[in-house]
């Protein structure tokens, strides 16, 4: 029978039943991190328990590194102890740490891809919700709770229900100035944030089929953001391409086999799926949010909801108190509202493609009088691309603060936040109440572009306007 | 290791109202900040809690007729966003002992089930009720039921869903996995010794 690449890759990682009726799975590759990872190793020494596969685990650092300060010790305490915890337990339990000084150093999402850790076929965990991205290479890839790590360090398995899944096919053209990042904008505003609760996504069509490696993480990444556990592109020529030469990636006749593999696993033609939605790719807008979660957005033609024109008294309740934290005004047009900060990074949108695209246009321009912008590379290893590239100069000549890599403004556990009710325009992934530092801070989510026509207006813009985008 | 049987938890409750309540709401992130769980429970909610000055805002959790509170009651898609177990261990060590919604976020509720929290859906209309009688009375029982899938409260009673391997590992006291796979770590190498990837 005809199987999905979910399907295949769950059989193939299932270790047996337990008494509960849940799978224990086997994780291939375990990623961990500074923020959610010492508890675990905490739980597992007071049980006395060993990591199971140290050379299956691979640590970096990037939630609450500094992005302006490179030399130890950082000026916040808290965030040096757990630095300095995470290379004691890295260190004891004999895992690889992309510690800064390795110049590998950088989010998780965009280390694992960089690094060739994250291959297709695989089942990946990692103790964060955007863990999905690693689906962009035809992995199976879960965010996990703290004592799930602990299981999967110390069994390299965790205990686990499979998903259904859900095709979501994107078909013919993106119209220019339309990104990967408006997909799943427009894919989470049609599905909703919970519409993808029980599923994983396995994106298609057209418009995956041309796209990136990175234009696919983009949109793996912010799965979760639409409910859905898992979210995932069947490996391609593209996905071969992308791993090809990558420092973990299999070479000469285990490349061969390894390729050979991943074609397999990708889901066959006419396979099931427990359900199959259409998106047509001219139908999608440049698009932004408007709210504090990433399903309240809007084209940027459009105009902020009316709480008025709410269709039941839950979604009124829901837009109102939308509003009410945004202080925003119903019924006027998005476009035109003022901004205080301009984000561009987070393992959504910090890829060399990111930067580059946005270079593409900031050339000559200058940000707006007023408002802070910044740039962070979501790995040493894209800085240094930019770098090559003259790409960092670009954004500082037009008065962008070019920082060092890490998660930084995304959600603020490093010194990089709002202040207030600062207005930010954010690449990032989410733009929930206070995510970004600040109990009142405000955010609005759009694509690195939108990004930097808000920093160069000093409004949310349409890029396509600013930078007279044509192709 | 021996886990407790959870079947029932009895006891008071408290509301907070809302859908898609997330879980940088219930634990922002600045207090993530930490190498163990131990204190969060003081920053549950924290900024819907309090001001800037830290002074307290209105919220159910400030009100004192709710502090004895070990039941909580919210609306859906309870714990979306994060996977940080920080939200349910905040709750948890806030004196949280299960929570009532009418839905959860997938991670969030497998986080939950592994601290021994149960999370258990409830209609809208069930909750209000609830919420109800917790606000005329807030000395008032709720007792949950996770054999029954029942709530009971002042000579009330309503159902409640939960999905059946949560409950399952719940009331048999299997809710912490780690036991189990610790047994099954023969048939682990075995299976990874199957996937080239993991051969070498
Ligand atoms: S960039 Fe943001 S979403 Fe991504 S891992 Fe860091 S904090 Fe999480």
């Amino acid at each position: 029978m005809p199987q999905s690449l979910f399907q295949k890759v769950w059989s193939a990682h299932a270790v047996r039943q337990l008494a509960d009726g849940q799978t224990q799975l086997l994780i291939g590759t375990h990623l961990i991190h500074e923020v959610t990872s010492p508890q675990a190793f905490g739980m597992l020494r007071d049980l006395g328990l060993k990591v199971a596969m140290p050379h299956r685990t691979f640590a970096t650092v990037d939630h609450i590194v500094p992005t302006d300060q490179v030399a130890e010790p950082y000026r916040d305490p808290l965030a040096q102890a757990m630095m300095e915890e995470l290379r004691r337990n890295c260190a004891q339990f004999g895992i690889t740490f992309f510690d800064r000084a390795t110049g590998k150093q950088g989010i998780v999402h965009i280390v694992g891809p960089e690094q060739g850790i994250t291959q297709p076929g695989t089942t990946i965990a990692c103790g964060d919700s955007h863990t999905s991205t690693h689906g962009a290479f035809g992995a199976v890839a879960f965010g996990i709770g703290t004592t799930q790590i602990r299981d999967v360090l110390a069994t390299q398995t965790m205990a686990l229900a499979p998903l259904k899944v859900r095709r979501i096919n994107v078909t013919g053209r993106l119209r220019p100035g339309v990104y990967a990042k408006d997909v799943i904008l427009h894919i989470i505003r049609t599905l909703g944030v919970n519409g993808g609760t029980g599923f994983a996504y396995e994106y298609g069509g057209e418009v995956f089929d041309r796209f990136s490696m990175e234009e696919r993480m983009t949109v793996c990444n912010m799965s979760i953001e639409g409910g859905a556990r898992a979210g995932y592109v069947n490996p391609d020529e593209t996905t071969f391409a992308f791993l090809k030469g990558r420092a973990y990636a299999p070479r000469g006749a285990a490349w061969d086999q390894a390729v050979a593999r991943w074609k397999a696993v990708a889901s066959d033609p006419g396979c099931a799926y427990d359900d199959v939605v259409a998106i047509r790719g001219e139908d999608i807008a440049p698009t932004v949010t408007w709210g504090i979660n990433p399903g309240q957005g809007i084209s940027i033609a459009e105009t902020i909801p009316d709480p008025a024109r709410a269709k039941t008294p839950d979604e009124k309740s829901s837009v109102e108190e939308a509003l009410a934290y945004m202080k925003l005004k119903p019924g006027s047009p998005i476009k035109g509202t003022h901004i205080d900060v301009a984000f561009l990074g987070s393992c959504t949108n910090g890829r060399l493609s990111d930067f580059q695209e946005v270079a593409r246009f900031l050339k000559g321009r200058r940000v707006a009088p007023g408002v802070k912008a910044i740039a962070v590379p979501g790995s040493q290893g894209v800085g240094r691309l930019c770098a090559e590239l003259g790409i960092d100069k670009v954004f500082r000549e037009a008065g962008f603060e070019w920082r060092e890599a890490g998660c930084s403004m995304c959600l603020a556990m490093n010194p990089d936040k709002l202040v207030g009710d600062q207005l930010c325009a954010s690449s990032s992934n989410r733009n929930f109440k206070g995510r970004q530092g600040s109990p009142t801070g405000r955010t609005i989510l759009m694509s690195p572009l939108m990004v930097a026509a808000a920093a160069v207006t000093g409004t949310v813009a349409d890029a396509r306007e600013v930078f007279g985008v044509t192709s | 290791m021996s886990l407790s049987k959870i079947t029932n938890v009895t006891g008071r409750g408290v509301t907070v109202p809302g859908n898609d309540i997330d879980t940088d709401r219930i634990i922002p992130a600045r207090f993530m900040k930490c190498v163990t769980f131990d204190g969060l429970g003081e920053y549950l909610f924290h900024d819907m809690r309090r001001n800037a000055d830290g002074s307290d805002k209105p919220h159910p959790l400030n009100d004192p007729r709710f502090v004895r509170a070990t039941i909580l009651f919210s609306g859906a898609n309870f714990g979306c966003g994060s996977s940080r177990e920080h939200a349910p261990q905040a709750i948890q060590k806030h004196g949280f002992r299960a929570v009532v919604a009418e839905g959860f976020a997938e991670i969030f509720f497998g986080n939950c089930t592994t601290l021994g929290i149960p999370c258990l859906s409830a209609s809208r209309q069930d909750i209000a009720r609830v919420s109800a009688a917790l606000e005329a009375d807030p000395t008032t029982e709720v007792e949950l039921d996770l054999v029954g899938r029942v709530m009971r409260w002042a000579g009330q009673s309503a159902p409640v869903a939960i999905r059946e391997s949560a409950r399952e590992a719940l009331i048999n006291g299997r809710w912490d996995a780690i036991g189990e796979l610790l047994e099954g770590l023969p048939a682990v190498k075995a299976r990874a010794g199957l996937l080239p990837y993991l051969a070498s």
